[in-house]
């Protein structure tokens, strides 16, 4: 078997004395989509960070493509292709649209920066309409478009996406969901994603895992959670899809 | 209802509001106005000495200004809601078009500036003095405006500076355009210095520990005496030259050289030049490297910290970059004060001076370099201009001194910015790359963000 993309091992993190994860491990193959559901705070976005090196992981380990990455600093993290939506979209809100996507590409070769921009307007027109618009003032929906733009603007070998579908319509998420499977159709984006709209996140994925309380206690592929009595009851609302 | 009972109905809140704001003032004035302690010169020390017209006058400037104001704002009611659209003036200013129109008007009056036929050697003091304050401002706005790192010791250094230049010409004899450098670099480093501890913290702690820096520098120069002289500080430091030529009435003086009449206004109209250089030269370097991804960093992470580092930002060293640049620049103006003066002493670079520096920064608008030179002759021009309003002692009395109102002008000028222009006089920020078309979008229109 090739070795996978992003390899947690065993990852245990801290919050002060508070244990968050126990022995965490997660696959994420080239070219997958990958989802982590999850409730409130089971730990989701807590995993996210420590895949980032922004709250490390105190045991265990996390390997990208072969390297430990666990003790490095976050920007060469992101430097070495992993790209991250963080929750709560923190785009920059006093910043254009065209800037935000800029700050994207920071750490990319600049000759790419004009084919990348017309990919990402491409894929979310609204984004080339609104770019000299001060990115505080777009929707919550256009936000988040601009968030995975800038996310992609980094040309990501893995995205991470945390709770892309936070706040918005139904049919807006959607939309982005749809958007995520295009990109991994047409490009094979890996994508790591967080959700709670588990129904979405785990139609979208070739493979779901489940977290509670900070540890894993399902895991499997899509369809197969999706049918599971236990995801069922817990985050489809007990009616079996 | 007749004409006559609606006005009244209108006219009555207003009245209302305006007594019950002149009551409010009278409690405020009571104390400051009303009541002056003086010495009785006898055994006894201090009476109360009543001043019942100041308060009166006091009382009734709010009563009236009350009215006044509650009568423009009914005017404009109905057209707009409080929103504070900004000002035809402060739109002009924010728009580049006008910026690059007004930056070289006021560039040609600054260069012609000392060859008015009003420029005496007063208002040529208070020239530099205002433009060495616009250069601490450009200087502090990378670091509090750009990259949102409040700074309240930007004045240790202007110190580090100034002290640089005045050591190291008295100890090893280094000419001015030698000693700038050096004390750039000097700034700089104390301002990484600053920064290595500071990484972590944010707003108000923030705040805390750069206040304390500034302290820290300051009581050092005043206690390390063998070294910076203490609170005597270090005089007679070497006057900068004309390359070579020094301003005096020797043969090989500047004067002599060129066949002048010797003046002691040359060496000040000299010293004009050279700290307008040095303000064009901040205004430029700063002015590109906002525009280079570097200075787009430092907004960024003035925006959001968390988001710069998942972009693969190293926040540590653009933080302490902006802290190591903004310093230089307090390093170079401080380098030509003690350059100017030919004296330092720790005196010269207390709070009060980061006060204003950082008032000028946020009155003017945290991103605008125009903001800045507007707002130091506000702040600068406005203090001396308090001086010359002598004739108010016809009314106030003899032993009133305007120049004593001035932290409370400060303060109310604060004020009111908070009020009306919370985002300083030009609030604009122009995108710094266009794709298409410009466009700027007023900072007033969208809400409050996060400071």
């Amino acid at each position: 078997m090739t070795q996978p993309l992003l390899a947690v091992r065993g990852v245990e993190t801290y919050y002060g004395r508070n244990q968050a994860l126990f022995g965490i491990d997660i696959d994420v193959n080239e070219g997958e989509i990958v989802t982590m559901i999850g409730a409130n705070g089971a730990g989701k976005s807590t995993l996210m960070m420590a895949i980032c090196g922004v709250n490390r992981a105190v045991r265990g380990s996390v390997m990208f493509d072969g390297k430990p990455i666990h003790e490095m600093p976050t920007h060469e993290i992101i430097r070495l292709g992993i790209s991250q939506s963080p929750e709560g979209r923190r785009i920059f809100p006093r910043m254009s649209v065209f800037e935000n996507l800029q700050m994207g590409a920071v750490t990319i070769d600049p000759k790419y920066f004009a084919d990348d921009l017309a990919r990402i307007y491409a894929l979310f027109p609204i984004l080339e309409k609104r770019h000299a618009q001060r990115a505080g003032t777009l929707s919550g929906g256009e936000q988040q478009m601009l968030a995975i733009g800038r996310a992609l603007m980094a040309r990501p070998r893995l995205l991470l996406l945390d709770e892309p579908s936070l706040g918005l319509a139904p049919l807006v998420a959607k939309q982005i969901f749809d958007t995520l499977r295009e990109l991994n159709k047409s490009q094979g984006l890996t994508v790591f994603l967080v959700e709670q709209n588990a129904y979405h996140a785990l139609r979208l994925a070739s493979r779901g895992y489940v977290m509670v309380n900070g540890r894993i206690t399902l895991s499997g592929t899509g369809s197969d959670l999706l049918n599971h009595p236990e995801v069922g009851a817990a985050y489809l609302g007990g009616s079996a899809h | 209802m007749s004409q006559n009972d609606q006005s009244i109905s209108k006219v009555l809140p207003i009245l209302k509001r305006s007594v019950v704001a002149t009551f409010i003032a009278f409690f405020l004035f009571l104390p400051t106005l009303g009541i002056k302690t003086a010495a009785s010169g006898g055994v006894d020390g201090l009476f109360l000495q009543y001043r019942w017209p100041l308060l009166a006058i006091g009382c009734g400037l709010v009563f009236f200004g009350r009215i006044a104001y509650e009568l423009m704002s009914s005017n404009k009611e109905g057209k707009q809601q409080k929103q504070a659209a900004p000002s035809a003036l402060a739109r002009a200013l924010g728009s580049s078009k006008v910026a690059k129109a007004v930056a070289p008007l006021l560039l040609v009056f600054g260069l012609i500036f000392p060859f008015l036929p009003s420029s005496d050697r007063y208002i040529l003091d208070l020239g530099i003095l205002i433009i060495t304050y616009v250069m601490l401002g450009w200087g502090l706005q990378i670091v509090v405006g750009l990259a949102g790192l409040l700074d309240l010791g930007y004045v240790a250094f202007y110190a580090v500076g100034a002290y640089s230049y005045a050591l190291l010409s008295i100890h090893f004899g280094f000419g001015f355009w030698m000693c700038l450098p050096l004390a750039g670099l000097l700034a700089a480093t104390w301002g990484v210095v600053l920064g290595f501890p500071v990484l972590r913290l944010r707003g108000d702690y923030l705040a805390i520990v750069t206040l304390a820096f500034g302290e820290i520098i300051r009581v050092v120069l005043l206690n390390w005496r063998s070294f910076t002289g203490g609170s005597n500080g270090l005089s007679s430091i070497p006057r900068p030259s004309f390359f070579g030529l020094p301003f005096n009435q020797e043969p090989g003086g500047f004067a002599a050289t060129f066949g002048l009449e010797y003046s002691s206004l040359q060496r000040i109209i000299f010293l004009y030049f050279l700290i307008l250089a040095l303000a064009i030269f901040t205004y430029f370097v700063t002015g590109r490297l906002r525009r280079l991804p570097i200075g787009r960093a430092w907004e960024a992470l003035r925006e959001d910290e968390i988001a710069c580092r998942s972009l693969g930002i190293n926040t540590v060293n653009t933080k302490l970059s902006a802290f190591a640049i903004g310093a230089m620049f307090g390093g170079f103006a401080g380098s030509f004060f003690a350059a100017k003066q030919a004296f330092v002493s720790p005196e010269s670079f207390n709070f009060m001076e980061s006060a204003t520096i950082l008032a000028i920064v946020v009155l003017g608008g945290m991103s605008s370099q125009l903001g800045v030179v507007f707002s130091a002759i506000a702040m600068v021009g406005g203090v001396e201009l308090l001086r010359q309003l002598q004739f108010l002692k016809v009314i106030f009395g003899a032993d009133f001194d305007p120049s004593q109102l001035r932290l409370l002008l400060f303060g109310l000028a604060m004020v009111l910015m908070m009020l009306w222009r919370p985002r300083g006089l030009v609030s604009t920020r122009t995108p710094t790359v266009f794709l298409k078309d410009k466009k700027t979008v007023s900072a007033a229109m969208i809400s409050q963000g996060r400071g």
